[in-house]
């Protein structure tokens, strides 16, 4: 077994409201991933995606706070560790993060070759500026970007250049773990595209050894990682390599998604997409049963009352509903 | 689709120049259209090729350097704000952000109202209203009771854009344009609008522009495709014909850009 870059055992993690409800938009998710491997993470708006990539890096702050659980990165335990500490030798050096909105991380005042300076010395004592603006070079050379973008301010860069100079200063320190959280979302196809390819060469030339990916859009998700989990309300509903979540989906919730996957594909004019009605259920007052039952097309009295496990099945995957592998598959059958 | 199709919207040499001198930039580059009625026409291009600027040019709101636009057969006359007002009833449109479609300080009963009234319906009872509003709801699968008193912000981004389609159900304009509505919505609630935008063409014969920069939602909702390159059209169609049999490299390259899941994505022609 390779080298096991992230691992998560029962994580929780909540927000604190302004009215002091506690909101758990994670709730004991674990979840692993090897080195070299790409872990994809799927799910509606407001099922506690980013939460989860958030809660991910260890470093809390209000409203969000650490429950329980453990993070493992690289064989060292980074769970109830100080912010600042976290803040010093973790983000950037074991785990970095791209967030959803990565164009408007950009200070508009600064020059791109600034924000490398920033992260360099703020982690490494007694480097030149040249040095750094060699390293950078090097770096943007790797990565395919031109090196003018360097000494260029945010503005004057195209949206999708922009993410990939933000990817690029991101993992400027070669972290172990990169978490990107939907950074297509906001681009045109073709600068998607060039942001996944740049994602893969990161893992080609060893950049990075681990990534999470974090989008709605399935057809990606399949392009790109080898694992795909699905999250519903802060649980993990499914778990499995991207062949099987997406051509043979176990979970309702799972098969509902794969239902309004849209590629330009011959007969996908014939096909009737399948959204699933009504919304995610507000989690100050999670329902007492599965947390899909509201929304289910298969639900049964049970459902409502009695809270469902992950089922483990074999080579890692899982699901969590209360009807075996071959139920669903014959309910899904007869549609 | 009938032998006998309507014009519903038609251009010739259609050209917006933006700037002068060597500030010039040709954003639309004329452009000849014809959008049939009852027909979803999808307009398919990368970001800066143009298609918002055409767009804004059918609605009126920014005026061409040269060319014409037809509506039903006729030169689109929109010299005064009467006319306009009046061209407005028959063209209405859809924005990418409805977080910034709404006046924040209308409630939602408002939002309906006005359309309402704009359809001449002012003086209608004030039950007959409530029931145009909460049939026009339940079109989008909305429940009206639970809207009332509530404001636009306060619903997730699918519903705005639900709620949206609502208005344009109880406004029936003959023409809708739809400027990426999905783009920023979650792949689910994506599948619901693009379903309820065949609804309005099917049931009520609306005739839908629809502009996006994904080939694979042209090919899902339209009838026909006109592709965009540097402010031409350089393909149009059927959507079978242009999807699946494309001519031009240009749509080819945009089709390749979509990430696939039965074929394989070739990542190397970036």
């Amino acid at each position: 077994m390779s080298r096991v870059m992230l691992e998560v055992k029962e994580l929780t993690t909540k927000y604190i409201t302004r009215f002091g409800e506690d909101v758990y938009a994670v709730d004991h998710v674990s979840l692993k991933v090897e080195e070299g491997k790409t872990l994809g993470i799927a799910g509606e708006s407001g099922c506690g995606k980013s939460t989860l990539a958030l809660s991910l890096m260890g470093y809390y702050f209000a409203p969000l706070h650490y429950t329980s659980g453990e993070i493992i990165i690289d064989g060292q335990n980074i769970s109830g560790m100080d912010p600042d500490d976290v803040r010093k030798s973790i983000l950037g050096k074991e785990i970095a993060y791209i967030p959803q909105s990565a164009m408007n991380a950009l200070n508009p005042t600064r020059k791109i070759i600034n924000f490398i300076e920033d992260v360099i010395q703020e982690h490494e004592l007694y480097v030149t500026k040249k040095d750094i603006y060699d390293r950078a070079r090097k770096l943007f050379e790797t990565l395919g970007l031109p090196e003018e973008v360097l000494q260029k301010y945010p503005v004057e860069l195209s949206g999708g250049m922009k993410q990939r100079t933000v990817i690029a200063i991101s993992v400027l320190l070669l972290p172990k773990v990169l978490i990107a959280d939907e950074p297509s979302s906001a681009l045109d196809v073709t600068s998607q595209k060039m942001v996944i390819k740049m994602l893969r060469k990161l893992m080609e030339t060893g950049l990075i050894s681990s990534l999470i990916f974090i989008t709605h859009e399935l057809p990606l998700l399949y392009n790109v990682t080898n694992d795909i989990m699905v999250m519903y309300a802060g649980q993990i509903v499914e778990k499995g390599t991207a062949q099987e979540t997406v051509f043979d989906p176990l979970h309702p919730y799972s098969k509902g998604l794969m239902g309004s996957i849209i590629v330009p594909e011959k007969g996908l004019r014939d096909v009737k997409l399948t959204a699933i009605p009504g919304v995610p259920p507000n989690l100050k007052k999670p329902p007492a049963g599965c947390r899909f039952a509201e929304r289910c097309k298969y639900v049964q009295p049970e459902c409502k009352t009695r809270s469902v496990d992950l089922r483990e099945l074999q080579g890692d995957r899982a699901y969590r509903c209360i009807f075996s592998e071959e139920q669903l598959r014959e309910a899904y059958k007869n549609g | 689709m009938a032998d006998e199709k309507k014009l519903c919207l038609s251009g010739s040499g259609l050209t917006k120049v933006f700037g002068i001198g060597r500030q010039k930039t040709l954003a639309v580059d004329h452009v000849d259209f014809n959008f049939y009625e009852g027909e979803i026409v999808s307009i398919v291009g990368e970001s800066g090729s143009g298609k918002t600027t055409l767009a804004k040019m059918l609605l009126g709101l920014i005026s061409s350097t040269e060319g014409d636009i037809y509506f039903l057969g006729e030169k689109r006359d929109i010299s005064t704000q009467k006319k306009k007002q009046e061209y407005w009833k028959n063209i209405q449109a859809i924005f990418q952000d409805p977080y910034s479609s709404y006046n924040i300080f209308n409630k939602i009963d408002a939002v309906l109202l006005d359309c309402i009234r704009m359809r001449g319906g002012g003086n209608l009872p004030h039950a007959k209203k409530v029931e145009l509003m909460s049939e026009a709801c339940s079109f989008v699968n909305l429940k009206f009771e639970e809207l009332t008193n509530k404001y636009p912000f306060e619903l997730s981004g699918g519903q705005m854009q639900r709620l949206m389609i609502a208005r344009i159900f109880l406004l029936k304009p003959k023409i809708l344009l739809a400027d990426e509505p999905t783009s920023m919505i979650d792949a689910c609630s994506r599948a619901t609008i693009l379903d309820m935008l065949m609804q309005l063409r099917d049931e009520i014969g609306m005739t839908i522009i629809f502009i996006t920069h994904d080939v694979g939602l042209a090919y899902f909702v339209s009838d026909s495709v006109c592709i965009m390159e540097h402010g031409k059209i350089v393909e149009s169609g059927t959507a079978d014909e242009v999807i699946l049999h494309p001519k031009e490299a240009y749509t080819q390259r945009l089709i390749n850009d979509v990430p696939k899941i039965h074929e394989e994505w070739d990542l190397s022609t970036v």
